[in-house]
Order: C-alpha cells, then sequence, then structure tokens
C-alpha cells in the first residue's frame, strides 16, 4: 500500500524514474500547486524495496508492509 | 493525515515547518532521508544527536530536525562542533555543510579538525557550485563546467575533498552520490560508529544552477549522469588516468580507528584532576 501526501510533494518524479519496478506514473494533468504529482498507478508489481520513500526528497511516499503476508 | 500512513522519517522532522525550503528534486532532501537511514541502522538515538550548520543550502536541514542543533557562521560549523564535542563528549555530534562552506570559506576549519581526530561526523553535500547565492564557481566544480561566474568553462583544478581529508588524517572517510542511497546509509552508519574524524563527501544534484548550466536540466538527469559517470575506489584503482577523466570515484577512501582528541582530553583531566572529574562538562560547573 503506497499513500502519497499532496501536500509535500513538489513533482519531481524521482520515484517514477527511479521505481526498477515501474510503479509509478506521471500524471497528465497539473495538480493545484502546478505540479505534475505521481500516481501509483501499478502497486501490484511493488516489491517493497523502499527506495521511492528513502529516494523522494520531500518525504512525501510512505510504503507500508501489507498484514496479510 | 492518518500517522501510520506518513512517511517513516517524518517522526524526526518538524512538521510545522514542511513543505522545506529547498528546489523540487533538490538532493538535500535525499541525504536527509539517507541520514535519518543510516541513524536507525547505527541505533543512535536522535535524542543523542546533536546537529551544527554553517551557510548555504545544505546548511538548512538542522531547521527542519526535533534536535538540538546550531545554526552558525559561514564555513565555522566546525569549530562550534568541535567545542560542542569538547564541552560534552557523549553526545554524537554532526555537522551538514556544503562544497562552498567547508571547502572554500572553511577549508582550514577541515583539514585542523581531520588532523585533530575529534569524534565528529561530517557529511559534506558537494553540489559543485554556490546554490543560495546564483550558482558561482565553487572550490569543487569540475574543470571545464560552466556557471554564472565561468560563462567560457572553469578553469581551475577542483579540491577532490575525500583524498584532501584522507591527508589531512582523519578516520574514515567515504564519498557517495545521491544516486547511491542505501550505500551512503552504509557510510553514515558507519561514520557515526566510528570513533574519530568521519567525513562523508556525498555528490548532489543542483539542477537549478549545476544542471542548467551544464545541459542536466532535470534531477532525474542530474542522478543519471552520477550513476553512470560513477565508478567504485577499488575498481579505479585498477583504472589509468586518462580513463578516469570526467568520472566520480565513489566509496570507502579511508577507515583505520585512531586515538580520539575528545577521549584523550578527558583521560588527561581524570589524571591531573585530584577531584576525578572525568569530563569537561563536568568540571566547569564543579563550582557552584
Amino acid at each position: 500500500m503506497i499513500t502519497l501526501d499532496k501536500n509535500l510533494c513538489k513533482g519531481c518524479n524521482i520515484c517514477t524514474e527511479f521505481c526498477h519496478q515501474h510503479v509509478y506514473e506521471e500524471s497528465l494533468t497539473l495538480d493545484k500547486k502546478g505540479v505534475y504529482v505521481p500516481n501509483p498507478k501499478n502497486v501490484e508489481r511493488c516489491t517493497k524495496c523502499q527506495i521511492c520513500s528513502l529516494m523522494c526528497p520531500d518525504q512525501a511516499i510512505e510504503v507500508e508492509e501489507d498484514d496479510e503476508d | 493525515m492518518d500517522e501510520t500512513k506518513e512517511n517513516r522519517f517524518m517522526k524526526y522532522l518538524r512538521r510545522e515547518r514542511l513543505p522545506n525550503i529547498f528546489c523540487a528534486g533538490c538532493g538535500i532532501g535525499i541525504v536527509m532521508n539517507t541520514f535519518f537511514n543510516g541513524m536507525e541502522m547505527a541505533e543512535v538515538p536522535l535524542e543523542e544527536v546533536v546537529m551544527a550548520s554553517g551557510i548555504g543550502c545544505s546548511s538548512r536541514i538542522p531547521g527542519y530536525v526535533k534536535c538540538d542543533s546550531l545554526h552558525t557562521t559561514h564555513g565555522r560549523p566546525i569549530s562550534f562542533a568541535t567545542g560542542l564535542k569538547l564541552a560534552n563528549p557523549e553526545m554524537n555530534v554532526v555537522v551538514f555543510t556544503g562544497d562552498g562552506d567547508a571547502a572554500a570559506i572553511g577549508g582550514n576549519h577541515l583539514i585542523h579538525s581531520a588532523r585533530r581526530n575529534i569524534d565528529i561526523t561530517v557529511i559534506c553535500i558537494n553540489n559543485s557550485i554556490y546554490g543560495m547565492t546564483g550558482g558561482q564557481i565553487s572550490p569543487t566544480s569540475p574543470q571545464g563546467s560552466y556557471a554564472t561566474t565561468a560563462p567560457y568553462g572553469a578553469l581551475e583544478n577542483p579540491f577532490d575533498l575525500s583524498r584532501l581529508v584522507t591527508a589531512a588524517g582523519a578516520s574514515y572517510v567515504a564519498r557517495w552520490t545521491t544516486a547511491h542511497p542505501l550505500q551512503l546509509s552504509k557510510a553514515i552508519k558507519k561514520g557515526l560508529n566510528n570513533k574519530g574524524f568521519s567525513f562523508i563527501e556525498v555528490i548532489s544534484q543542483c539542477h537549478t544552477y549545476f544542471g542548467r548550466k551544464n545541459r542536466m536540466g532535470s534531477p532525474i538527469d542530474m542522478l543519471k549522469w552520477m550513476k553512470e559517470e560513477s565508478v567504485v575506489k577499488r575498481k579505479a584503482d585498477k583504472m589509468d588516468e586518462s580513463e578516469l577523466e570526467g568520472k566520480i570515484i565513489v566509496g570507502e577512501f579511508h577507515n583505520k580507528p585512531a586515538p580520539e582528541l575528545s577521549q584523550i582530553n578527558c583521560k588527561l583531566l581524570e589524571d591531573k584532576c585530584t577531584a576525578g572529574k572525568s569530563s569537561a562538562f563536568r568540571s566547569a560547573y564543579q563550582g557552584d
């Protein structure tokens, strides 16, 4: 489960580029701040390696471990 | 927002000051994350950490972290940190500094702290340019790189900070880039656990100034450049000088424990003080 804080995200899309499973996708429309916030579209591919949350310069991403696993 | 759905490092940050002032995609945010990750790996609680910083973009980090901190004069954070460590040797003193702060104006403080081998951890965020003041050439700008004060490319040889600090006598020296967050976390962990002067140089992206002037306008371009151009030290040692042109040598440069200044100082106090006071901090308040 991936949570993205849209108030903190500045739309640099480092997560979109550096996720080796291509979980994120850059959105096509601007949000209220005028940035392209990434969208965690392919969540089922996520391996929970935590690279996106470690590389997010604005501490906007949290990747949670699933309880049922 | 639900606390369980927040970033795992949010508990260390001053929430009311977020979002931070850094440009979108700035490497300083990545260094903050890797520092917290390394701190968790080293099992150091944030209550035992004191941060000191000088002037520059990188020096704004302690303002966002919930810990004791000093925001000091330009180039002098290492001097303030030396005072902090000698006053209370039980604290983990961490200095966040930039390349202009550590290499240009505070170069002398850097080499002398390394010579003394005092137990502080210096994290130098090297973005090869003066980012806060408008993109001037810094002492670590690669030869031939462009900046607002170098429209025909930098003419001078850059400083190799890691080699400089190794030669000056530090006991742990490592260099990584922001494109290597896991290796960087491990280096920070080793630096925090090391008793002695630990210097961790982080090559970071300043896409706003360095990137724009050198045809890498986005943070992703710069991160890809750093990933492609970096060579691990073990491999670089076997390569020719001509092959290494324009490459970033990353890895552990030096790891050799040596006698540490604050411990020597405490021991001297214990030996010479008949009252049995073990640290400078306690002896200063003994008369009250």
